[in-house]
């Protein structure tokens, strides 16, 4: 999803991930006279422990101790531009960057000891950074730190270790981050604290489309108002809450919203294309249609920038996905050079895709441009959090399948209505960041689009059966008119795409009275996609209430298997998962658990309790009371098995177990009830 | 007018809420804001061996009374056995919620000896965990009620 925008062939030789594009070795890499090495990733950490899979990569190749590793917060102007850090992509574009790098620093560095040295490199090993020959000691990486062996365009014939040589990488190393959040110190955005830093709080329309007719002047606080934009800036947070409760705007009736989501699906205008077709169609023997609503990110933390202007320099401080796209984003909003803005990332809370990170730092610049050289913090509230930031859309899914006379799938055929999935900013003309319609000379939000497929796709994403189908067609129909801000979030189209093929699957298989696995595995011939099936079928017991399904997200990465157990009284709670899941080399077995975990358990939160709602005016589910999430009383117990292939390239683990846990959940519904989801979430209104 | 913050004692700020307190004049980082609604546990101390969320109450209330926050429980050096467990089951992803969650298990450790799970989720129930580490964080507070404690 990220770098997969900007990957226009050219004629120069191939070098592993984000190294393609940021070649030289000095942007990655820089040894220090203290004993460090200074790495610098364009990537970020959401939560999903990327900073630490980095670390165990750079320091096996490098052979040097992992605690001597530091890295830099990814930083505009400093940090290579790996572009956004989504699409569980970045240990196969970030991770594999730096082990290329790191051996082409390797051997460099090695190739200047034995020239100097006259011992012959075979004879020389490299012991936590020291260079040893056959004599003794012969120097260190930091002994020659500052020499600039590292300005030079990597190699692409540098060789990282053969796997069986890897000593940290495979390891479940200790998250680095955690220490410092089970110990209460700072390490979030939101314990940042600039000397003199004010507070900002915005006020928003009440409705969508609103227009901000007039406001009068706030109590303990500064005004800022560019257009529709309304916001308070105070030297406290309570000053600030306070001022922006007692400020009573008035405001324009808003444009509306699609008061019946379901009519507005069927019925809006969208532009259409077709995402596979081979073979010819036929006529349908089964056909389903699949619902599926708006979802929020709904972190528990909130949205916070910290912004300064320096005369015409602006400094942010963000939990952006990607720091050069927001400073894209903000220059074409404030009408400023992009070379002018510097944003440097720092953690928030957990990420699961384009939430209201980037639209909360146009937010503190909007503010801190009314205090010029001082500090300005702003903070989203729960209610900006789910009714103003970026949902996932709405999608209805059409499927017509045929069999043969023994039952075996002939024809697939689906099509998809859904809103475009990525409105991420930093990649088109106009900023697509939350204030930027609303401040003078704003332009219209552009509707949301839908990453080509090579590239991992949007709400085209796994709507390819990976089943073995000799006749296919799979087509798009993508709205154009795009009433609620629509982006991506974990797992994508995937979510209702992988649904709605192992529903129809788990269909077909009992209508050929074949059992669900048997019928799954006659029609599929990818090895990987078999093993990850048999595996978490050997490791799910059958009961009442049992569900599988499998799938390899965006058909490109990981293959995940997961089987559920489900009771249904008054309602339907998911009580047990096993997940068994192949994502090529694993860097740190215990924090792809983590993720799998967390991914499937998303899934349960989805399939089971979340809906954002909203009104003929604006969105209405916008607090944990009207947007319900899972919660401990209803977490099922989790069994997970890494089927692991260490010479494979890694591949993402955050997503891939998401959507086949909601399709899993229906079809143990389905064994419960009898009754075959068509809509999420699979509460009893919609069963 | 004073109170007990993390055992020392200290003048009772005016205005705002405790969790607006603790993260303002006092710099503390533990306590989150999540909601300003009781909703979603980010903010919770101990308030009087009780776990309570801090997001809504006015810093008034807490007059004569004990606060203890995540950074109260242990250091680095002195770890409470719940931060220790924690990091032994790496319970968490991107660790935002685990202040509250911290200070619940801790409350609950104070109450009940032994607990077992399902009492463990009954006492984290107020507790939101949006990255869906709970079985580790389950499993770590079952480990550190194995330990001698506090
Ligand atoms: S911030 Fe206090 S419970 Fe959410
Ligand atoms: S670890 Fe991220 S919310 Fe719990």
């Amino acid at each position: 999803m990220n770098l997969a925008f900007n990957t226009a062939p050219d004629d120069r030789p191939r070098l592993p991930g984000s190294l393609h594009v940021n070649r030289r070795l000095s942007q990655w890499l820089e040894f220090r006279a203290d004993g460090t090495v200074l790495v610098r990733p364009g990537k970020v950490e959401l939560g999903q422990g990327i900073l630490t899979a980095l670390t165990q990569i750079v320091a096996d190749e490098l052979d040097v101790d992992p605690a001597r590793v530091a890295l830099l917060p990814a930083t505009t102007g400093v940090s290579p531009n790996e572009a956004v850090t989504s699409g569980s992509l970045s240990v196969q574009e970030s991770g594999m960057a730096l082990r290329h790098a790191a051996a082409d620093a390797r051997s460099i560095f090695l190739s200047v000891v034995s020239q100097r040295s006259g011992v012959t490199p075979d004879a020389i090993r490299v012991e936590d950074g020291a260079f040893i020959g056959p004599d003794g000691p012969l120097g260190s990486y930091w002994d020659m730190a500052g020499q600039g062996l590292l300005e030079a365009e990597a190699s692409p014939a540098a060789q990282p270790k053969p796997a069986a040589a890897r000593r940290l990488v495979g390891t479940s190393w200790p998250r680095l981050d955690l220490p410092a959040k089970v110990f209460g110190q700072a390490r979030f955005i939101h314990d940042m604290r600039l000397p003199g830093m004010l507070h900002a709080r915005m006020v928003r329309p009440p409705s969508v489309g609103a227009r901000l007719l007039s406001v009068g002047p706030p109590a303990g606080a500064t005004l800022v108002r560019d257009g529709d934009f309304l916001a308070v800036v105070a030297a406290s947070e309570a000053l600030a809450d306070r001022a922006a409760a007692r400020l009573k705007p008035s405001w324009s009736a808003g444009t509306g919203l699609p008061p019946d989501t379901d009519a507005w699906l069927r019925a809006a205008p969208g532009e259409d294309s077709v995402v596979a077709s081979d073979g010819t169609p036929a006529p349908p023997t089964l056909t389903r249609e699949f619902r599926r609503p708006y979802f929020a990110h709904a972190s528990v933390g909130l949205c916070c920038a910290l912004a300064r202007w320096d005369g015409d320099a602006l400094t942010v401080w963000s939990h952006t996905q990607g720091p050069y796209n927001l400073a894209a984003d903000l220059a074409k909003a404030l009408g400023v050079p992009p070379d002018a803005i510097t944003v440097i990332h720092a953690e928030g809370a957990g990420c699961y895709g384009h939430n209201g990170a980037d639209d909360v730092a146009l937010d503190a610049a909007l503010c801190a441009r009314e205090t010029p050289g001082v500090p300005v913090r702003a903070l989203w509230s729960r209610a900006e959090e789910l009714g103003h930031g970026p949902l996932s859309p709405a999608m209805l899914v059409r499927v017509d399948a045929t069999t043969d006379a023994a039952g075996n799938l002939t024809h697939w055929s689906s099509h998809i209505r859904s809103n475009g999935h990525s409105g991420r900013p930093g990649r088109g003309a106009v900023a697509t960041l939350l204030a930027a319609p609303w401040i003078l000379g704003g332009q219209p939000m552009p509707a949301s689009i839908n990453p080509p497929l090579a590239g991992g796709g949007g709400a085209q994403r796994n709507a390819v059966p990976i089943y073995d189908v000799p006749n296919l067609q799979v087509g798009l129909t993508r709205i154009t008119d795009m009433p609620i801000r629509s982006s991506a979030l974990r797992g994508l189209g995937a979510l209702i795409n992988v649904w709605s093929i192992e529903s129809v699957m788990d269909e077909l298989a009992g209508r050929a009275g074949v059992d669900p696995v048997e019928y799954r595995l006659r029609h599929l011939s990818d090895p990987r996609a078999r093993a990850v099936l048999e595996a978490v079928a050997a490791m799910a017991p059958r009961a009442p209430g049992w569900g599988i399904a499998v799938a390899r997200y965006k058909n490109l990465g990981a293959w995940c298997a997961v089987a559920a157990r489900v009771e249904a009284d008054e309602r339907v709670r998911c009580r047990e998962l096993w997940i068994a899941a192949d994502m090529g080399e694993v860097i740190n077995p215990d924090g792809a658990v983590n993720q799998l975990e967390g991914g499937a358990l998303h899934g349960v939160s989805v399939a089971l309790h979340e809906e954002a709602r909203h009104d003929g005016s604006r969105i209405t589910s916008d607090s944990w009371d009207t947007y319900p999430v899972l919660r401990f009383a209803d977490v099922p117990r989790v069994t997970t098995r890494l089927i692991t292939r260490p010479e494979q390239p890694p591949l993402g683990a955050g997503e891939a177990s998401m959507a086949p846990a909601i399709a899993a959940i229906a079809a143990g519904i389905h064994a419960a009830l009898g009754v075959r989801p068509t809509r999420l979430p699979f509460t009893p209104e919609n069963l | 007018m004073s109170f007990s913050l993390n055992g020392v004692p200290v003048a009772l700020p005016q205005g705002g809420t405790l969790l607006q307190a603790l993260r303002g004049p006092f710099g503390l980082n533990g306590p989150k804001l999540g909601c300003a609604a009781e909703a979603c546990g980010a903010c919770h101390v101990l308030l009087d061996g009780v776990s309570v969320p801090s997001c809504a109450l006015p810093v008034e209330a807490v007059a004569g009374r004990v606060v203890v926050t995540l950074e109260g429980l242990g250091t680095p050096e002195d770890p409470h056995p719940l931060q220790t467990a924690f990091l032994e089951e790496q319970a968490g992803q991107c660790g935002y919620c685990l202040s509250g969650i911290i200070i619940s298990a801790a409350a609950l450790l104070r109450r009940e000896a032994k607990p077992d799970e399902d009492a463990v989720r009954a006492a984290l129930q107020p507790h939101l965990c949006r990255c869906h580490s709970h079985n580790r964080i389950l499993r770590a507070v079952l480990r550190a009620q194995a330990e001698p404690h506090q």
